[in-house]
């Protein structure tokens, strides 16, 4: 054998170094956000927040685990409801019951998913929407949950939360905040780690993937669990925000996921910018827009058409291809020989 | 080697049937590889030879026949677990991860397939883009590759898995004649630290000059096997192989 040549792997690049220090003046900056900000416009930005998580959590199921579910709004639903019934019945403080919720939405995503991954495709898809009508259907049957027609979280609960109803909405602000970063980074940790390896991989062709010793079932198992219990978790806050929850607010197909599929399509299916690009697009348009009614959900199509047709990997797949940034960087570069003699290179055993 | 003068099976197939609707494409395959052998595997376009790699690597179950690998019934197991106690498969029509790297994509074998850490990995990796001479790629998107590259990448990725049978098919297609020896070279040096090989391949004296045994399909079943000079005069051979030219 030949002397190894020195090399070195790193991910980072200029580009994302740079998206690294804006983001954290960003996340300064929102989280000083009651300084600056005022009650609509920290409502928008939860808004905004829940729906970056949410597009993020699906392009993850999507995007590299081709397990395209139309039925999301389950674990949001779940996760409202979760909140709604520890919050009242079991006297949890409010913001403690989102993490609660998180880890029941995870535990309800076990049964559902050995029942729906046996459904492969269109038949998955139609399964997820499936369940979600069976929650939809169940929880308006529980009347101590208010039914059919809802109920609204009690005003002694809605006080525990703080103390002024300014304090109350900073917190769920933070919360919102908190939970968008915690996505962000959950998903990038797994992007760029090990796993993403498998997850990329499996996004790029099953059949080889299975041939390299990836488990594609349990991989997609991981993630179909993970992300369910993080989107009871957003759902559980959105309902917090909301005070107020019904069964088909709760279990909207509209709000929880043809939304987010459209943030996530028009941004770029498959990279974790794609959903941050689509969630700002969608909110522009739906500030200019959203007076006009059922004209703006034509143009919501219309602009997800053309894009799909100029652009099929997104805005943010035209941005790669022109310009070749990427602020996440998850690929891992070589630098063969550059660093002779530097001694920096790493020996590797055997 | 095993001990006692006899070469211990790496793998044993044993009646093995595949259909699909009324084609046969694995018609009571019996084959047996000893630790260490070279195969080599020839046949017409459709004979069944790349169904036959899909049966041992498990990304087609049998219909009936067994599988066993290092004396292990496998007929069950599925591909990734087979990767991982040691078999592993190029494919003919090359599957890279097209949004990967070069460099990523040899390294989800080592890490998964091998069941190496990231990081401890590295090293195995650029030796074996090295062997299949795609350093100068290390960084590429694989879906940017040229097919003959992409070929390489398959059998770097195969590679990387530190497989104990190497299963390669029809990598030779293509390459110049200079290209063609330094691929013979490379089999023969993976041939050499001890790893199994079954090699389909339409470039007959490639094989010849890396293999100990030749066998033939057709139309789904194994016609001959054996000594890969005795294969190729044989009259049964020869008329199937009128068109391909045994240029040995
Ligand atoms: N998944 C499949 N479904 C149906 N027919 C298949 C499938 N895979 C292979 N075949 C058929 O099986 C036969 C053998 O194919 P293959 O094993 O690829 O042949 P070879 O590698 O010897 O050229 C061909 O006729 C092919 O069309
Ligand atoms: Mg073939």
């Amino acid at each position: 054998m030949t002397a190894p040549t020195p090399f070195e792997v790193s991910q980072a690049t200029r580009t994302s170094r740079v998206a690294g220090v804006i983001a954290i003046a960003a996340v300064a900056v929102l989280a000083a956000a009651p300084l600056w900000a005022g009650r609509a416009d920290m409502r928008l930005l939860s808004e905004i927040f829940t729906y970056l998580a949410l597009a993020s959590l699906w392009n993850l199921l999507a995007g590299f685990t081709g397990l395209v579910s139309v039925g999301q709004q389950a674990f949001v639903g779940f996760g409202g409801y979760m909140l709604f019934a520890i919050a009242t019945f079991g006297g949890i403080h409010p913001l403690a019951t989102v993490p609660i919720a998180g880890v029941l939405g995870a535990a309800v995503a076990v049964p559902v998913g050995i029942l729906i991954f046996r459904l492969s495709g269109a038949y998955f898809a139609i399964g997820t929407w499936v369940v979600a009508e069976v929650f939809r259907l169940v929880f308006a049957q529980i009347s101590t949950l208010g039914g059919g027609s809802g109920s609204s979280l009690p005003v002694a609960v809605v006080r525990s939360i703080a103390s002024g109803r300014d304090l109350r909405e900073w917190f769920t602000y933070w919360c919102a905040l908190v939970l968008v970063i915690g996505v962000l980074a959950l998903v990038y940790g797994l992007l760029s780690t090990r796993r993403g390896l498998a997850l990329t991989a499996i996004r790029d062709s099953e059949v080889a993937s299975e041939s390299l010793g990836i488990d594609i079932w349990r991989t997609k198992f991981l993630v179909y669990i993970v992300s369910g219990g993080a989107t009871a978790m957003i759902g559980a806050l959105i309902f917090l925000q909301k005070l107020r929850i019904s069964p088909d607010a709760a279990f909207s197909v509209n709000d929880w996921t043809a939304y987010v599929i459209f943030i996530t399509v028009i941004g770029g299916i498959g990279t974790i910018e794609g959903p941050i690009i689509g969630t700002i697009v969608f909110f522009m348009l739906r500030e200019t827009l959203a007076d006009l009614g059922s004209i703006y959900l034509l143009i919501l199509g219309l602009v997800a058409i053309l894009i799909m047709l100029k652009s099929p990997r997104g805005l943010w797949g035209f941005v790669v291809e022109r310009f070749g940034i990427e602020l996440f960087p998850v690929r891992r570069r070589v630098q063969v020989g550059a660093l002779q003699g530097e001694g920096k290179a790493p020996r590797e055993p055997g | 080697m095993a001990a006692g003068g006899r070469l211990m099976a790496i793998l044993e197939l044993s009646q093995v049937m595949k259909r699909y609707g009324a084609l046969i494409v694995a018609d009571q395959i019996d084959l047996e590889l000893a630790q260490g052998e070279a195969l080599g595997i020839i046949g017409p376009n459709g004979a069944g030879k790349t169904t036959l790699f899909n049966l041992i690597a498990g990304t087609v179950r049998v219909d009936a026949g067994a599988v066993s690998f290092a004396g292990r019934d496998i007929t069950y197991l599925r591909a990734a677990e087979r990767c991982r106690i040691g078999i592993s498969r190029s494919f003919q029509i090359p599957h890279p991860f097209g949004g990967m790297t070069v460099f990523e994509n040899v390294l989800v074998g080592a890490t998964y397939g091998a069941g190496k850490g990231e990081r401890a990995s590295y090293g195995r990796v650029m030796e074996i883009l090295e062997l299949t001479a795609l350093t100068g790629k290390a960084n590429a998107l694989a879906g940017a590759l040229t097919l003959l590259e992409r070929k390489r990448l398959e059998m770097a990725r195969a590679l990387a898995t530190s497989p104990r049978l190497l299963l390669l098919d029809e990598i030779a297609g293509g390459l110049t004649e200079p290209e063609c020896r330094e691929l013979v070279e490379a089999v023969r040096q993976i041939r050499s630290t001890g790893v199994s090989i079954i090699w389909i391949e339409h470039i007959v004296h490639a094989l010849i000059a890396v293999v100990d045994r030749l066998a033939v399909i057709d139309f789904g079943r194994k016609i001959a096997d054996g000594d890969p000079r005795q294969v190729i005069e044989s009259p049964e051979v020869r008329e199937i192989y009128m068109g391909i030219e045994a240029d040995a």
